[in-house]
This record gives structure tokens, C-alpha cells and sequence, in this order.
């Protein structure tokens, strides 16, 4: 039982990321409504960034930006690595957070596309109404 | 259905939690994420390019092709949604008030498009938003949005922001007046090309200072050749072209993100919405 | 870092999670969608991710709620799952 405590505490955040997973992947394969999907999709997506955000965290280490900088105050200060938190994470997911907002954007658009087209958003009676169409159309 | 999306899932989950058996501790310093190249960025950004914010640095100088494609991702997808939804018939019922009056009159089936000004007033379908309140509010707010978003873009290089967020804030003012007031306003005030033509051109500055650099003998997105064409401290240049950019990327963002808004809430038509 | 309230912003994440895809009206899906985002970007903040915690709160928490709720105007609140 005391070996187990520090397991625990140094990976409880990653089994919690693991089951934000689970729950946007379950949102996608079983959810029967369109935006519920997509909703599962962005939950699956902030799923990863913030395992990608937690890999550049360090322990006793401050925001990524130099200390009094401004103005050039620091010149000549040794900047030790170990003060500051990994900024490269930071910046992969930065884009992919705005990239993901777009890629939203878009599949709202088709979802009120398809909303037009045939009055549901639900995948059962999407099927329905594309039997009743038929191949052709 | 449900259940075998359970069993994948539980599936999914089980390796998922197997794997993390093998993580560095969380927050651990020395993981391998944290000794190669970051610690080269963390200790030598600042010298090298005078920027404080080294998710700034990182961004916009040592990943700029990154940074650059994705605003094309972001310009693609404003050219997508224009490209679904957009639709260019008039839609046959409309409905409008006689201000001195209060009249509201009720257009079918009517080729005829009554003038707007002082006499008549464009009214929605579904939604008249004519809250007295809301529109002084927002009339108040809006500026205000719009200059903290221009604070954050030109802060980007010494405090949290950039492009990015403040090309968010400064559509999101926009996509505020659409809602208070009516989508109309917003259309009228600013035209449909107009937008397009921002999202174009700011994929077009990001684009230019980099090739700017190739003549000035450097690669392209190298800002430190570009240190003879603008006066003032040579060792600040690096600083200088990550604003630039940052500017083209704001620019982008907020044509695309009002963009979206008005094609989704209007189902295209850009006459009537939220 | 304080881990209590990592833990706690993060219990609070996976129930807006399950409550976003659970909930039998989409315009609530919408708001507690919103509420995760912006739940996330305290659990970025924490971490000292203030440029994504920046970025996830005037896009996710601010301008994705928007779109949702501009397509659910356009579509339909109705869902049965």
C-alpha cells in the first residue's frame, strides 16, 4: 500500500486524460446524433491536447516568459532551462486548438447542410431517409 | 451498437492505462519531452531574437512554416464554408417596419425590395431583436473588445496572446454586433468581399515578409535579413517580423471567423440569423 | 502546482464531459460544452500553459459556443440520445 501512494500520485493525471478519452470515444462510436458526435470528436481532440500540455509541465518551474526582460533588463543573465516550463508543447497545441475551432466551423456547416436536405440529424432516420431516396439521387 | 462501442472503448482504454505504466512521473523535469531541443529554445530564444514570450518566439520564428500552413488550414476552412452553404436566391418573404408609424408590413412574393433608410427598418422572421438595452450595451462594449484584441496582437511578443487569440476577440466583437443588433447591420456595414478579401490578405502578409527575406539574401521567414529596410535597432528585427506576422495571422482569423458566423447562422443566405 | 486543485478542476472536466454528451437537448449541450472549455483552460492555466489557456478561452469557451449554437438556430434542438 505504500509503494502504491506515489504510483498514484505521479500518474493519477494521465489515467484521468485516459478516461476523457474514453468518454469522446464513446460519444463517437455510440451517439446517435450528429452534433453529439462532433461534440465527442472535440472532447477526444482537448483529450490529447492536454496530454501533450502536461508533457512539458516541470515541477518548481515558472510560465515560459523571461523574467524581467522588458527593456532589456536581463542582459547577460544566465537563463537556466530548468526555471522555465517547456514551451514547445505550448505551441504545437496552440495551432491545433485554432485549427480545431475551423475544422468545428466546417462540420457545422455541413451539418446544417445535411438539416436542409433532409430535415434530421439523427443517423438511424439519415438511413431511413436514404433507402427511401434510393441510390440514384 | 452501444454495447460493442463499450467493449471498444473498455478495449481502447485498457492499452491506453497499460501504456502509461511506461510515462515519466507527471511533472517530472528530466522527462524526455523536456531535455533535447526545448532546453536549446528556453536558454538562448531571448538572445537571439529579444522576445520575452518564448511561445511567441517558438511560434512565429523557429516554427514558421508551421504557423504559416495552419493559417492556410484556417483560410481553407473559411473558403469551405462559403463554399457549402453559401446561397445567392432571395428569399421571397420579408418583413419590414414603417419607423413613424410602427407599421410592419409583410413582403410576399414580391420581386420588389422596399428601400431602407429612414422611413422603413429590415425586420427578421424568427427573431427581432430590438432590446433597447442591448443595443446601447453592446454599442458601448464593442470598441472596448476591439482594442483589447489590438492590445493583445501587439502584445503578443512580450505578454500571453498573439494572432491567433486576438484575431479571435476582434471577430468575436464583430459576431457581438451581428447579435445584438441584427445580421443585416453587420453585412451592410461590412461587405461580404471585404471579408474575403482580409482573410486573403492577411495569409498574404505572412506569406510576403517571408518571401521578402529570399531577395535580402536570407531563407525564407529568416527576419534578420530584413534588418536594412527598417530603421531603428538591428537586434530587434526578429522581434519586428514575428509582429508582422502576428498581424497577417489576426487579420486572417477574424475575416475567417466571421466569416463561419454568418454563412452557419444564415444558412447563407447572409439576410436573417441569431 | 497545487495537485488538490488539479484534482478538482479535473473532476469537474469529466463530469461537464459527461453531462455535454449525455444531456437530451442540444442548446444544453451547447452551454456545458462551453463550460468544459472553459474548465479546461483553468486546468492549462495551473499547468502555466497561459498562451493555450489564453488561446482555449476566447475560442473554445468563446467563439465554438457560438457556432454551436448559430447551427442548432439553423437545425433542430431535438435529439434522443
Amino acid at each position: 500500500m505504500t509503494d502504491l501512494l506515489p504510483l498514484i500520485v505521479a500518474k493519477y493525471n494521465y489515467w484521468l486524460y485516459v478516461i476523457l478519452m474514453m468518454i469522446g470515444l464513446y460519444a463517437m462510436i455510440a451517439k446517435n446524433n450528429l452534433i453529439k458526435k462532433l461534440v465527442g470528436m472535440n472532447i477526444f481532440q482537448t483529450a490529447i491536447i492536454l496530454f501533450y500540455v502536461s508533457i512539458g509541465y516541470k515541477t518548481d518551474a515558472t510560465i515560459p516568459i523571461i523574467q524581467n526582460a522588458h527593456g532589456g533588463g536581463s542582459h547577460g543573465a544566465v537563463i537556466h532551462a530548468a526555471d522555465y516550463i517547456n514551451p514547445l508543447p505550448h505551441v504545437l497545441m496552440l495551432t491545433a486548438i485554432v485549427v480545431s475551432v475551423a475544422t468545428f466551423g466546417v462540420a457545422m456547416a455541413l451539418a446544417v447542410r445535411i438539416y436542409q436536405r433532409y430535415q434530421t440529424l439523427e443517423e438511424d432516420e439519415l438511413r431511413m431517409r436514404l433507402i427511401d431516396i434510393g441510390p440514384e439521387e | 451498437m452501444k454495447f460493442l462501442g463499450v467493449v471498444i472503448v473498455c478495449l481502447t482504454g485498457a492499452l491506453l492505462l497499460y501504456g502509461t505504466g511506461e510515462f515519466p512521473d507527471w511533472g517530472d523535469p528530466n522527462s524526455p519531452a523536456s531535455l533535447h531541443l526545448s532546453n536549446d529554445y528556453i536558454e538562448k530564444a531571448f538572445e537571439e531574437t529579444q522576445v520575452p514570450n518564448l511561445v511567441t518566439a517558438v511560434l512565429a520564428d523557429y516554427r514558421g512554416f508551421d504557423t504559416m500552413f495552419e493559417t492556410s488550414v484556417i483560410f481553407c476552412a473559411g473558403l469551405a464554408c462559403f463554399l457549402l452553404l453559401r446561397d445567392f436566391s432571395q428569399k421571397k418573404e420579408r418583413f419590414y417596419r414603417h419607423i413613424p408609424t410602427g407599421v410592419i408590413l409583410h413582403v410576399k412574393n414580391s420581386k420588389k425590395i422596399l428601400k431602407v433608410g429612414k422611413e422603413f427598418e429590415h425586420m427578421d422572421k424568427d427573431w427581432v431583436p430590438s432590446d433597447l438595452i442591448i443595443k446601447t450595451v453592446c454599442r458601448i462594449i464593442i470598441p472596448f473588445i476591439q482594442l483589447y484584441a489590438l492590445y493583445v496582437v501587439a502584445h503578443g511578443d512580450f505578454s500571453p496572446g498573439g494572432g491567433f487569440q486576438g484575431g479571435v476577440i476582434f471577430g468575436s466583437s464583430l459576431i457581438l454586433l451581428a447579435i445584438s443588433y441584427d445580421l443585416k447591420t453587420l453585412v451592410n456595414r461590412i461587405k461580404e468581399k471585404v471579408f474575403g478579401i482580409y482573410a486573403a490578405i492577411g495569409v498574404l502578409i505572412y506569406v510576403g515578409i517571408g518571401a521578402i527575406c529570399m531577395p535580402m539574401g536570407g531563407n525564407f521567414l529568416d527576419y534578420s535579413k530584413l534588418a536594412p529596410l527598417v530603421p531603428g535597432d538591428p537586434h530587434h528585427i526578429r522581434a519586428l517580423g514575428m509582429l508582422g506576422i502576428e498581424i497577417g495571422v489576426g487579420i486572417a482569423v477574424t475575416a475567417v471567423m466571421a466569416i463561419i458566423y454568418i454563412n452557419i447562422v444564415s444558412e447563407g443566405r447572409h439576410d436573417e440569423g441569431l | 502546482m497545487h495537485w488538490p486543485i488539479d484534482l478538482i478542476v479535473l473532476t469537474f472536466v469529466i463530469f461537464c464531459a459527461i453531462a455535454a454528451i449525455s444531456v437530451k437537448d442540444l442548446l444544453g449541450t451547447a452551454i456545458l460544452f462551453g463550460a468544459y472549455s472553459f474548465m479546461m483552460c483553468l486546468l492549462w492555466t495551473v499547468m502555466g500553459a497561459v498562451d493555450v489557456a489564453f488561446t482555449e478561452a476566447s475560442v473554445g469557451a468563446g467563439v465554438s459556443t457560438v457556432f454551436f449554437v448559430a447551427a442548432i438556430f439553423r437545425t433542430s434542438r431535438r435529439t434522443k440520445d
